[in-house]
């Protein structure tokens, strides 16, 4: 009966129907970040049944995720839970039909090429640019359409990017100046990302059930709180020399396989990841840990955490390191050294 | 001067002459941003040459980086 009725609301709006249905039920979807946008497009992308959901998120839960990422709860802030495992279990008391594939490690090029190629779509719920000019090119060498979404305090802005079709992100980004966006240090309110989502998954939808000609093909833009929509016809950005999308070379895909630094935004913290050779071996450590007396320490089957003067360190098993209270690069590189590598 | 940005009019008392001078104004300089002048998308070399006149439509779209 459930199984019947679960999809009739879905079923019944005509550009999907029930072959709409059963092409969502068939489809893969990858999901880049689980912060506040991730969290809604995973669940109504689960809500409407797609097949398989891939997460991909390296962050854990914390209280001040609480106000906008709908999936957590004060028990996932208390235990650190990762994103991508708090997500996946509440997703799947939602829709137990759905796979959810849970990948707790930072969307890189190596982590992107061995998804990308498998999934129909891929969403972009990340907080950072850098990422997205990855997904960008991994996007265009397999030839797969994504979505870009971002917010900050009452604005949001999304763009659906076509490979072949539309201009892509470095395209854009060719022509605007290049100082970075705006830093998260204005806030946000909930109903900023809905709206964000709203257009995301509609296009997912959309994409999904073979409703192309229905696809906005524009830049979309809104201010909640200042009351404003705008929506701008950004075909002529497409740049026909672009190395990304024209040409093919993928610039943002070179890797360089030495220690990856990057300062969170807004969140006075500094990851810091191992070049791709390093072997690190998350007992060892822990053992190791275990001889030296630290303060606040916590452990979960994904993570540990302690305290060491001012500061909190976070590693996760793969050896990525998120040292919290410091944005300098140099001092969080020294704490890195001396506990971790 | 009066124009309208992002669907709401501006009325400009100071001299503005190019699209370089109204994101001066606005405090919007160096910003991650897409102009469109008129239903024009700008480049971003073009924001020192188009000239702002009266009665023009600029939609004002940021690159922000939040999720």
């Amino acid at each position: 009966m459930l199984v019947d009725n679960r999809y009739s609301r879905q079923i019944l709006f005509d550009p999907i129907g029930e072959k709409g249905q059963e092409c969502i039920q068939n489809s893969h979807v990858l999901i880049i970040g689980v912060g506040a946008l991730g969290s809604s497009s995973s669940e109504m992308l689960v809500r409407a049944g797609v097949g398989t959901i891939t997460l991909m998120d390296r962050d854990y839960v914390e209280e001040s995720n609480l106000q906008r990422q709908q999936l957590f709860t004060e028990a996932d802030v208390e235990n650190k839970t990762p994103k991508v495992i708090a997500a996946k279990n509440r997703l799947q008391k939602i829709n137990s039909q759905t796979k959810i594939d849970a990948q707790l490690t930072d969307a890189g090029v190596e982590e992107l090429e061995a998804i990308v190629p498998d999934v129909d779509v891929v969403i972009d719920a990340t907080d950072n640019f850098d990422t997205r000019l990855i997904i960008n090119d991994v996007c265009q060498k397999y030839h797969t359409p994504w979505i870009y979404g971002a917010c900050v305090a009452s604005y949001g802005v999304t763009f659906t990017v076509l490979p072949d079709e539309t201009p892509c992100l470095q395209c854009i980004m060719d022509h605007i100046p290049s100082d970075g966006a705006t830093c998260d240090t204005v806030g946000i309110i909930s109903p900023t990302v809905q709206k964000v989502v709203a257009h995301q998954v509609t296009e997912v939808l959309k994409l999904l059930t073979g409703n192309t000609e229905a696809l906005s093909g524009k830049l979309v833009a809104f201010d909640l709180w200042k009351n404003q929509q705008m929506e701008l016809e950004v075909a002529s950005l497409k740049d026909d020399s672009c190395p990304s999308c024209v040409k093919k070379i993928y610039p943002n895909l070179d890797y360089q396989s030495q220690l990856k630094t990057a300062v969170l935004c807004g969140r006075n913290t500094v990851q810091i990841r191992a070049g791709k050779h390093r072997n690190f071996h998350f007992d060892d450590f822990k053992m190791h840990l275990k001889q030296t007396n630290l303060i606040n320490y916590l452990e979960n089957p994904y993570l540990i955490s302690f305290e060491i003067n001012e500061f909190r360190v976070v590693v996760f098993h793969d050896g990525r390191t998120l040292i919290h209270g410091t944005k300098n690069i140099q001092e969080a590189k020294k704490i890195y050294y001396r506990f971790v590598g | 001067m009066g124009i309208i940005v992002n669907g709401e009019s501006l009325e400009l008392n100071q001299r503005i002459e190019t699209v370089e001078d109204l994101l001066g104004h606005l405090q919007l300089k160096k910003k991650s941003l897409i102009v469109e002048h008129n239903q024009t998308i700008l480049k971003m070399e073009q924001h020192d040459k188009a000239k702002v006149t009266e009665g023009d439509r600029f939609e004002i779209v940021h690159f922000v980086g939040g999720g």
